[in-house]
C-alpha cells in the first residue's frame, strides 16, 4: 500500500527535482536500491564491484543527459524490484540477504515477478536495461561517472594509460 | 535566398561525394559540397568508449545526433517504431566531412570477379532479386588501383590466390604482425587455407603528406588521433579545396532536387548552417548521401513531372536494402593474445566467399579490431551467466585470451527490404524521415552458418580451447555497410542508374555511393564505393560540354 502510494506519486513528479537528495535525478532510497541491485549484476569479490565502482553515479548522470528518457522507466522499476522483494521476502530489496536479491532478480530475470508497478514497465525489460547499464558503469570509461579509478580496467588487465607513439617496426 | 549557380552541386561529402567533388573541380567545373555535419579532426578523437560510431551508446560522436534527426522501423510483425541515430535500428552511418570514411576501421578491399556476376554464377534465387552488375570486374580495376593509390592502402594480398589480377601492387606495406596475427596465421596454413595481410586504408608509413599508424587501441569508430587513417577528409577533399573551384559547405541539410518542366533537374533546395532555406541552381546533381539518405531525397522530389520521385518511374528506388550479415566465432586460447597492438584486425582469408557447397556466396573471414573493455562484457560464450559473480571471474580471466574471427556474409538482396518516406514523422527540419522495412533473405543466415563452422574450426586450429559461433538474427540489414537502394543496370525497368550512376530517365541527375550496388560482395565495401566514384566522374567529365550533360 505504502509502495503503490510512493510509486503514484513518482510517477507524478519525473524529473530531476531530489531537493535533498545527493543524486541528480534519483532520491536516497532510491539510489540505495539501484545500488544493492548493481552490486548484484557485478558483485564484490576479490575486485570491488559495482556499488564501490560509481555505477549509480554513472546511471544517474545519463538520466539526465542521453537516457533522460529512461527517468520514468527507472522510477517504475526500482519501484517494483521493492515490490517485488516485499511480496517474495517482506523486505525492501536493499535490506535483503544477496541470497535472496538474486531471487528476486532471477523472477524478474524470467518475468516471473507480479506488482502493479510491472504493468507501467516489464520486469524483464527494466532488468535487462538495467545490467547493460551496470556494464557501461563498470566497464566503461570514467569520465561518464563509473570505473572508479578505472578498477575494471585494472581487474582485466587493460594497459593503462596506453603506449604512445611506439615503434612498430 | 539563391546561391550563384555552379557546374555542380554535391549532396553528402563522404566516400563517394568527396571523390566525386575532387575529380569535377581538377576537371574545371566549379562545385559545391554540402554536408550536413560538421567537419571534425583528429584533435575529436576523445577516446570515448561509449560514444563513438562503433559503440553509440551515449550517442554518435561524428553524427547524426539524437535530438533532431529520427527515422521509422517497420519491424516483422508490422509495428512502428521510433529510432534515434544512436539506436542500431536506425541504420545509422556517420555524417561528417569524409562520412563513414573519417572513423570506419578502414578496410580497402576490392571484390572479386564473381561478386559483379552473382546471377551468371548461381542462377536465381527464390525470393531475391539477385542480378549481375551492368559493369565488370575489369570495368572498375583501374579505379579500384587510382582509389588504392590516391587515398592510400597498405597490405599485403600476394597470398590470396582469390584474387582478381590487380594492375599495381599496394601502396604501402602491412603493419608488422601481432600476437593473434602469428597464431592464426600458422594455424590457417596447416588448415591449407591461404591467409593473407588484410588491406587497410590506413599509412603504415609516411605516405601523402601524413605519417603511420601508431597501433592504438581506438580505431573502428574514431577519429584517427595521428591522421594515420586514409578516408576522403584527409585526401581528396582538401585536394578539391585547394584547385579553388570547390565550396565545401558543412551543417547543410538538403531538403529536394528542383526540377524543370523538360525533365531535368536544375539543383537543391537545402537549409543552411542557421536553418535557412537556400536554393543552389546546378547544371549537374549528384546525390552521394548513403544508401538510406539517398534514396529519401529522391523520394522527396516529387514533382509534376516526378510524380513518385526522381528516378522511381518504376518503383526501385529505396528497393533492395541489404548490408552485411555478420557472423564468426570467438575462441578462448590457454595463453595470452592480448598485446594491445592496434588496430586488432590484420589476417584475413577468402577460401569462403564462393565455392562453398549448395550455398550463395559466402564471406571474408578476418580477425576483429581490438574489443575494448566496454565491447569485451557483451561477449561471452552460451554457458557463461549474463550477470553475476561467474560473469565478472570470465572477464577478468578471458580478456586477454580471447580471439576473434568473423566476416560480412554476402547478403541476397530482398525487393522487400526498403527505404521509404514517412507519411507523418519529419525530421527537425520538416523533411519526411526515412522509414525502414523489410527483413534479410533465410539464404544468409545459412550461409551464415556455414561461415562460422569455419570460423570456429580456424580458432580451434589456432589453439582454443573453446569456441561458439556469432550468428546474425533476421532483422533487417543495412547498417554502416548500407547497400543497394538505387542499383545500377542496363534495364531501366529493373534499376535506377545506369552503369555511369547516371539516374535513367534524368541526365544531369547521378546517384553515386553504395546505392547503385547490385550486390554487396562478401567485403567491406568502402573501396568499392571509392572505385564507382572514381569511374562515374571519369564518365561526367568525359560527357562534359561546358553547359550541362549531351
Amino acid at each position: 500500500m505504502q509502495i503503490s502510494a510512493a510509486a503514484a506519486a513518482a510517477g507524478t513528479m519525473v524529473g530531476c527535482k531530489g531537493s535533498l537528495s545527493p543524486w541528480r535525478c534519483l532520491t536516497r532510497d532510491e539510489a540505495a536500491t539501484l545500488e544493492a541491485l548493481c552490486e548484484r549484476i557485478i558483485p564484490t569479490d576479490q575486485d570491488p564491484g559495482a556499488a564501490w565502482a560509481g555505477v549509480v553515479m554513472y546511471i544517474d548522470r545519463q538520466l539526465t543527459g542521453p537516457y533522460r528518457k529512461l527517468r520514468k522507466t527507472y522510477r517504475w522499476g526500482i519501484a517494483g524490484t521493492n515490490q517485488t522483494s516485499r511480496e517474495m521476502f517482506g523486505s525492501p530489496f536493499a535490506a535483503l540477504t544477496p541470497p535472496q536479491q538474486d531471487s528476486v532478480l532471477q523472477a524478474m530475470d524470467s518475468g516471473k515477478s507480479h506488482g502493479d508497478c510491472w504493468n507501467q514497465v516489464s520486469a524483464k525489460s527494466f532488468f535487462d536495461l538495467v545490467v547493460s547499464h551496470t556494464m557501461q558503469g563498470y566497464y566503461g570509461d570514467p569520465r561518464h561517472g563509473g570505473n572508479r579509478e578505472k578498477v575494471s580496467w585494472k581487474m582485466i588487465g587493460l594497459p593503462y594509460p596506453p603506449v604512445r607513439g611506439r615503434v612498430t617496426r | 535566398m539563391t546561391q550563384n549557380k555552379v557546374n555542380a552541386v554535391i549532396v553528402g561529402a563522404g566516400a563517394a561525394g568527396g571523390i566525386v567533388a575532387k575529380e569535377l573541380a581538377e576537371a574545371g567545373l566549379t562545385v559545391v559540397l554540402l554536408e550536413r555535419g560538421k567537419w571534425y579532426t583528429a584533435y575529436d578523437c576523445r577516446k570515448d568508449d561509449l560514444r563513438n560510431q562503433r559503440t553509440s551508446l551515449l550517442g554518435c560522436a561524428f553524427g547524426p545526433d539524437d535530438d533532431r534527426y529520427r527515422r521509422v522501423l517497420v519491424d516483422a510483425s508490422g509495428q512502428e517504431h521510433l529510432v534515434a541515430p544512436s539506436d542500431g535500428a536506425y541504420n545509422n552511418n556517420a555524417a561528417c566531412v569524409g562520412g563513414g570514411t573519417f572513423s570506419y576501421g578502414a578496410m580497402g578491399w576490392r571484390f572479386l570477379e564473381k561478386d559483379f556476376r552473382m546471377r551468371s554464377t548461381y542462377g536465381a534465387v527464390d525470393g531475391s532479386t539477385l542480378d549481375d552488375w551492368p559493369i565488370t570486374y575489369q570495368d572498375l580495376e583501374p579505379y579500384y588501383t587510382k582509389a588504392e593509390w590516391e587515398i592510400g592502402v597498405s597490405g599485403d594480398d600476394t597470398n590470396n590466390i582469390f584474387k582478381a589480377a590487380r594492375s599495381k601492387p599496394l601502396p604501402m606495406p602491412p603493419l608488422p604482425p601481432s600476437r593473434e596475427h602469428v597464431l592464426l596465421k600458422a594455424a590457417a596454413e596447416r588448415l591449407h587455407l591461404h591467409p593473407f595481410d588484410i588491406p587497410m586504408l590506413r599509412n603504415t608509413v609516411p605516405y601523402n603528406g601524413r605519417g603511420g599508424c601508431m597501433r592504438c587501441r581506438w580505431c573502428v569508430g574514431f577519429a584517427c588521433e595521428v591522421d594515420a587513417k586514409c578516408g576522403t577528409h584527409n585526401t581528396v577533399i582538401p585536394r578539391a579545396l585547394a584547385t579553388g573551384n570547390c565550396t565545401l559547405r558543412t551543417e547543410c541539410v538538403v531538403r529536394k532536387i528542383a526540377t524543370d518542366d523538360h525533365g531535368r533537374v536544375t539543383g537543391v533546395e537545402y537549409f543552411d548552417e542557421r536553418g535557412r532555406l537556400q536554393e543552389q541552381a546546378a547544371d549537374l546533381v549528384v546525390v552521394s548521401a548513403s544508401a538510406t539518405e539517398s534514396p529519401r531525397l529522391l523520394l522527396n522530389s516529387k514533382s509534376r513531372l516526378f510524380p513518385n520521385g526522381l528516378g522511381n518511374r518504376y518503383d526501385w528506388v529505396g528497393r533492395n536494402l541489404m548490408g552485411h550479415a555478420y557472423c564468426g566465432a570467438y575462441g578462448l586460447m590457454e595463453s595470452e593474445t592480448y598485446d594491445d597492438l592496434g588496430p586488432g584486425a590484420s589476417i584475413a582469408i577468402c577460401d569462403f566467399n564462393h565455392g562453398n557447397p549448395g550455398l550463395v556466396g559466402g564471406a571474408m573471414l578476418c580477425n576483429e579490431f581490438i574489443r575494448l573493455p566496454i565491447q569485451f562484457a557483451a561477449i561471452a560464450p552460451p554457458d557463461v551467466p549474463r550477470w553475476g559473480a561467474a560473469r565478472k571471474d570470465f572477464m577478468r580471466n578471458h580478456f586477454r585470451r580471447c580471439v576473434a574471427v568473423q566476416g560480412p556474409v554476402q547478403e541476397m538482396p530482398v525487393f522487400e527490404a526498403r527505404v521509404q518516406v514517412d507519411p507523418r514523422v519529419t525530421d527537425d527540419w520538416g523533411i519526411p524521415v526515412v522509414r525502414l522495412s523489410g527483413s534479410r533473405h533465410p539464404q544468409d543466415l545459412e550461409v551464415a552458418r556455414y561461415i562460422s563452422s569455419k570460423a570456429e574450426a580456424w580458432l580451434k586450429e589456432a589453439g582454443a580451447t573453446k569456441t561458439w559461433p556469432k550468428l546474425p538474427g533476421k532483422v533487417l540489414s543495412g547498417g554502416q555497410h548500407q547497400a543497394g537502394t538505387c542499383r545500377m543496370g542496363n534495364d531501366p525497368k529493373t534499376s535506377v542508374v545506369n552503369r555511369y550512376c547516371q539516374v535513367h530517365d534524368v541526365p544531369n541527375l547521378h546517384v553515386i555511393d553504395a546505392s547503385v550496388h547490385v550486390t554487396n560482395g562478401g567485403f567491406n565495401p568502402a573501396l568499392t564505393v571509392m572505385a564507382i566514384a572514381y569511374m562515374a566522374s571519369a564518365q561526367m567529365v568525359k560527357d562534359w560540354k561546358g553547359t550541362g550533360m549531351r
